[in-house]
């Protein structure tokens, strides 16, 4: 997808905003799978190093990345 | 010949109705046949006719067509980008950004979105919510148990099933046990009567292998040609074992290739008498062993040519090589972490460490310790710490430490029967086993209890000659004066590691090795200032020792009969107490809490005795008893230790 709005540098952002796009996608569609009335609302992974939390909606993505406090 | 049938009918009668009728066949023509044409004809005889029945097939090939397949990466760019955008042009992309800034879907979407990631982030923020609220519980290991072992079959131990008896007749000593050494189910016995000169006329000379699974008869049964005394396995190739023979000879034998040794040494060189150590050792073609009897010598064997022994070692003390100073060797030591190192044990009570790699043959013997009264049966290292060994003898086992050449750094008390054979556990540093004439098995745990075995198992009547661990540490086998193996399942408590034992272990050898040293050099001082004054005083020294053998004498059976009657006195006392509490004899009741000090050096015959002794009102009579006992060396010992 396409970065609108960041405040990390670009090639960052388009590197993640290509991947967490296809990831929230894939995300979507397994819950959706399971129980077709549900649907995604976050999505949170978190890693060794950061946090990463997604909130999708129909159009637009919107990408938070956080040092968890450990 | 032409077969044919007339019917006529009148010309007038044609156009009548027919009217059939049946009538039975009649013979028209009768050919019979015609033996002169048969000889036209040959008969055939046998006829052959082929004759097949099966699906009918037809073979076709195909070949499909083939796919092409090739690797190619892929490249993401930036794209997503509506098609009039370039994205490399940043005035384009920063006025598309604006202008989906402005619309209102998109603020929309933000405030909504923004709300929750806000709820989250806030989550976050307060807490760490993936944080482990236990931190990483310690196992706690607690030994449930008491100590035990059982035989791995409950019944009784002189029936079959991992209680092996020597099927001949005259019954042999079980000498040695050796496990084999990569499947543990497997043990080789070594039989042979160690009587002086009373070997019966139809003692049978074999020694078995045994398989664990079928007890009732031998795996193998090696046919030396004289009996074996010692027998082990090759740790490196399974299938070889060497043994020691009461003549002298060394012999070894394959497994696959039967019950003959594949080749014995010659008579003139082996050893004069049985060869009580024989050791495999580490080497790169793993052949070579090495071997000592009490004749006084070591030597050394290559057994691809056991006709020389390749290195010889002659074990006297005094260094100068005489076969006839030499100590008679009845135990043998090595451990592989230490190569060139190896220890004897002798019949005089004397062990002797080697160095195989010295230069001259008078620097091979490095040091001596002067163990035990009586022949030093067994001597092991410890796996964990090679620098302390354990050397069994007499009526005590020793624990003693490279560095402390005087004295041993951790002795057991006397017992009421001679001490056979030791060994370390290999799963726990602080364990060994010990096996007495009087058929018992103790099992040592000097973290747990130092005055006692903290397990003491009556395994049969007779005397237990021989002992070994199995390499996990779980079974012991142990072989009789009458020849029966008995194999014992020792609990779990025994052999799994604890958890601190590495560094109590660690903790308590340095302890004693450093208290050893201090009373060493105590001793070293007070020597030196004995010479010193000696030599100012000589012409009086020389008058005293005349009497001092009498004396002593006198003395000492005055202290015996003393120390007797106090003994007999306090064991009526405590007889009358017996009766009143039972009191279990086996020693795994924990009333007494683990006495630092070891009381082995200073009570001599009295500590025999102490195998009763459960109750806590006997230490105190024992305190008393003490305070009795001839102030010997030994006291002064005792009470420098405590002072140090």
């Amino acid at each position: 997808g396409i970065p609108i709005r960041t405040t990390l540098d670009n090639s960052t952002t388009v590197h993640y905003a290509g991947l967490l796009h296809q990831l929230t996608m894939k995300a979507r569609s397994t819950v959706r799978d399971i129980d077709p009335q549900n649907d995604l609302t976050f999505l949170r992974i978190r890693s060794k190093k950061h946090e990463i939390m997604i909130a999708p909606d129909k159009e637009y993505l919107l990408v938070v990345i956080q040092n968890p406090c450990e | 010949m032409e077969i044919m049938y007339v019917y006529t009918r009148k010309r007038s009668e044609f156009g009548r109705p027919c009217s059939f009728s049946d009538r039975p066949a009649t013979v028209t023509v009768d050919i019979p046949p015609d033996p002169s044409m048969a000889s036209n004809f040959v008969l055939r005889n046998p006829v052959d006719s082929s004759v097949q029945h099966t699906n009918e097939m037809s073979e076709h090939e195909v070949n499909t067509e083939r796919v092409q397949v090739e690797s190619r990466g892929v490249n993401h760019v930036e794209g997503g980008w509506p098609k009039d955008i370039n994205p490399q042009e940043m005035e384009q992309t920063i006025r598309f950004r604006k202008k989906v800034e402005k619309d209102e879907n998109y603020v929309n979407t933000i405030m909504h979105l923004g709300t929750l990631m806000e709820h989250c982030v806030k989550q976050n923020n307060a807490i760490n919510i993936y944080e482990e609220y236990f931190g990483e519980e310690e196992m706690a290991e607690v030994e449930d148990e008491p100590p035990s072992a059982k035989t791995i079959n409950q019944t009784n131990i002189f029936d079959v099933l991992l209680s092996k008896r020597d099927p001949n007749v005259t019954k042999r000593t079980a000498t040695h046990l050796s496990w084999h050494p990569d499947t543990c189910r497997k043990l080789a016995v070594a039989y042979s009567s160690l009587e002086f000169q009373q070997n019966a006329e139809d003692m049978s000379f074999d020694s078995y292998i045994w398989d664990l699974e079928n007890s009732n008869k031998p795996e193998l049964v090696l046919k030396p040609s004289s009996p074996l005394v010692s027998l082990e396995y090759n740790p490196k190739d399974s299938h070889v074992l060497v043994g020691g023979c009461y003549n002298g000879q060394m012999a070894y034998w394959d497994t696959r290739k039967g019950g003959l040794p594949v080749e014995v040494s010659t008579v003139e060189v082996s050893h004069r008498d049985p060869v009580y150590g024989a050791i495999w050792l580490q080497s790169k073609t793993g052949t070579e062993c090495f071997s000592a009897s009490t004749d006084g010598q070591v030597l050394w064997w290559d057994i691809r040519k056991l006709s020389d022994p390749t290195e010889s070692l002659v074990l006297d003390i005094t260094r100068k090589g005489l076969l006839e100073n030499a100590l008679g060797a009845i135990s043998l030591e090595f451990e592989p972490t230490m190569p060139t190192k190896f220890m004897v044990g002798t019949e005089q009570g004397i062990i002797i460490a080697c160095n195989r790699k010295a230069k001259t043959p008078s620097e091979k013997i490095t040091s001596t310790y002067s163990s035990h009264i009586g022949p030093v049966y067994a001597l092991a290292r410890n796996p964990f710490y090679p620098k302390v060994f354990l050397s069994v003898g007499d009526w005590t086992a020793r624990i003693w430490s490279d560095e402390t050449k005087e004295s041993p750094i951790m002795w057991t008390k006397c017992h009421l029967s001679y001490l056979t054979d030791g060994c370390w556990s290999t799963m726990r540093p602080s364990v060994f086993f010990t096996t007495r004439s009087d058929g018992t098995l103790d099992v040592w745990d000097f973290l747990f209890k130092q005055n006692d075995p903290s397990l003491s198992l009556k395994v049969c009547n007779e005397p237990l000659s021989s002992l070994r661990l199995q390499d996990n540490g779980c079974i012991i086998g142990c072989g009789s004066k009458l020849g029966t193996v008995t194999l014992l399942e020792i609990s779990s408590g025994l052999c799994t590691l604890q958890r601190n034992e590495k560094t109590l272990a660690t903790a308590m050898f340095e302890r004693e090795t450093k208290r050893e040293k201090i009373l060493e050099a105590r001793h070293r001082e007070m020597r030196l200032k004995e010479r010193a004054r000696s030599e100012g005083q000589e012409t009086e020294v020389e008058e005293t020792p005349l009497e001092d053998p009498q004396e002593v004498l006198d003395r000492a059976r005055r202290e015996f009969f003393e120390v007797i009657e106090a003994e007999m006195q306090r064991r009526t006392r405590a007889e009358a107490r017996g009766l009143l509490s039972k009191v279990p004899e086996t020693a795994w009741t924990c009333t007494r809490s683990g006495d630092p000090l070891p009381q082995g050096g200073g009570q001599g015959l009295v500590s025999a005795f102490q195998v009763k002794d459960h109750m806590v009102d006997d230490e105190v009579a024992i305190q008393e008893e003490e305070s009795q006992l001839p102030k010997d060396k030994e006291e002064e010992e005792e009470e420098e230790k405590d002072a140090a």
